[in-house]
């Protein structure tokens, strides 16, 4: 029997902030940081945006390029680490606001940038047993960085919705597989309260991010007997768009599998949307019969990798929302007040 | 606002669902129970509406109630829905793009909030269909 993907929505907020704006008020060298990062700008959330309201514009993409009835879904998991509540679940807001209420169960889901990927697995089990017809997985945030902490080059924000089911003919993918790598690692944190995430440094890699990719894709491949060159296109969880294209050619994933997912360097890293955004770029464009290899990261740490086979009916579907792509068209560039304003930084008295 | 009051037309405000008399064809949002006109002879029902309508007219907002201050200067106005009921709602543009007549859609936010330490208040604000 067969599992996969229903459907899927993205949303990006429009504004953007560049790198040199952020780097002229921090007094940084921003052609340092820009081909050390290889993020050019990120996405700033408007002052009313947050994890649920990107969350539900997400979710209503993916319901409308489907048509399917809302009433349909079982289960609603919405993955991030910067839910509005300490206690009180994102996924009942986007529950509601999706017209999936009231029949269904629903949770909010924590792991790093992985919580998204998380959530499409509970999903993928949910529904192969039968026990909910189809399920919304959503990974979405809005990444707060210190305000002269690195990671404010490029928290953003923006997040995905994923429709899972099991009946073929709705599928757009099929999801072939999926398989995942976990220890318990303190690569990044952030206590209860606490406004800003701590981090490693600023490009400890190699035993969080390098070390649970790598481990999850190949984990997947063997189990699979498959190998990078069955996959048309290739998608790594994208902190910024060096890691990525290091991970794919430590595997070797060649950069023509890996550029039409690789959306970090317009959109900045979207922590539980970033792998999953990459995915939805790339069924943007994939053809029927196309092979997707993504793997989803998450500090603290674990890899979820997954084998992905597009379908006939991505064709029908796909004009039906707004394409990545045009989600980062035409952005409305913000300066750094602006920006601060937007992000809550600084309190207006 | 209290939390009760805004949670029992929270499904009306989240999904913009209104209701429509069968008999004449009227909409009504916020929903109505009764059709002023047909009377007792009306027939009410729930509707969803699509949200696309146009800007009836607008006032642009500097000096905002607390809570607001760092949205200032927004634009609120008075949006009429495709299938005929208005409503005042604030519509996120610039404030020197907005005009009367200009089409808009739906798109969910946050409305408010009860300081730092009460509920958050979702529900749907406006932008330009050309956005
Ligand atoms: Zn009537």
């Amino acid at each position: 029997m067969s599992v996969g993907i229903v459907s899927y929505g993205a949303y990006v907020p429009k504004y953007r902030i560049k790198i040199d704006e952020i780097a002229r008020l921090w007094g940084d060298d921003a052609d340092i940081l820009k081909s050390g990062l290889m993020v050019y700008e990120k996405s700033v959330p408007d002052v009313d945006e947050d994890t649920a309201t990107i969350a539900v514009e997400a979710a209503r993409a993916a319901i409308s390029r489907s048509d399917i009835d809302a009433k349909r879904i079982g289960a609603v998991y919405t993955g991030s680490e910067s839910h509005p509540y300490a206690v009180k679940p994102t996924s009942t807001i986007v529950a509601e606001a999706s017209g999936a209420t009231p029949v269904l169960t629903a949770a909010d889901f924590e792991f790093a940038c992985k919580a998204g990927t998380a959530a499409v697995q509970a999903c993928m089990g949910l529904v192969s047993s039968g026990m909910i017809d189809l399920g919304l997985a959503i990974g979405a945030d809005v990444a707060q960085g210190a305000p002269g902490d690195a990671l404010e080059y490029t928290a953003a924000a923006g997040g995905v919705a994923y429709i899972i089911g099991n009946k073929e003919s709705e599928l757009v993918a099929v999801i072939e597989d999926t398989f995942s790598f976990t220890t318990d690692t303190p690569d990044f944190w952030r206590r209860e309260g606490m406004p800003y995430p701590e981090h490693g440094g600023r490009f400890t890699g190699e035993p969080g991010y390098f070390k649970h990719v790598t481990n999850a894709a190949k984990g997947l491949m063997e189990k699979m007997h498959t190998k990078p060159s069955d996959y048309d296109f290739a998608v790594f969880h994208q902190p910024n768009g060096k890691f990525p294209s290091r991970v794919a050619s430590m595997l070797g994933f060649s950069k023509e599998q890996i550029n039409p997912g690789l959306v970090v360097p317009r959109l900045g890293n979207t922590y539980s949307g970033s792998c999953m955004i990459g995915i939805a770029a790339t069924l943007d464009q994939a053809k029927p019969g196309d092979r997707i290899f993504a793997t989803a990261f998450g500090s603290g740490a674990g890899g979820d990798a997954f084998s992905i086979r597009v379908t006939d009916r991505i064709e029908e579907l796909r004009d039906r929302a707004p394409k990545v792509e045009e989600l980062l068209a035409n952005p409305v560039y913000v300066d750094y007040s602006r920006y601060a304003r937007h992000k809550g930084k600084i309190k207006v008295a | 606002m209290s939390v009760a009051r805004f949670w029992r037309n929270q499904i009306a405000r989240y999904n913009l669902v209104g209701t429509k008399c069968k008999k004449c064809g009227e909409h009504f949002y916020p929903p109505r129970n009764m059709c002023p006109a047909c009377r007792r002879d009306g027939q009410i029902e729930d509707f969803k509406f699509n949200g696309h309508g146009e800007v009836l007219t607008f006032t642009i907002i500097h000096t905002a109630a607390e809570g607001f201050e760092n949205q200032t200067p927004y634009v609120l106005g008075i949006i009429k829905l495709q299938e005929g009921p208005s409503l005042t709602c604030q519509i996120i543009c610039e404030p020197e793009s907005v005009y009367i007549g200009m089409k808009v859609k739906p798109v969910f936010r946050k409305l408010g909030q009860d300081g730092e330490r009460g509920m958050i208040y979702y529900g749907n604000k406006f932008i330009p269909e050309q956005c």
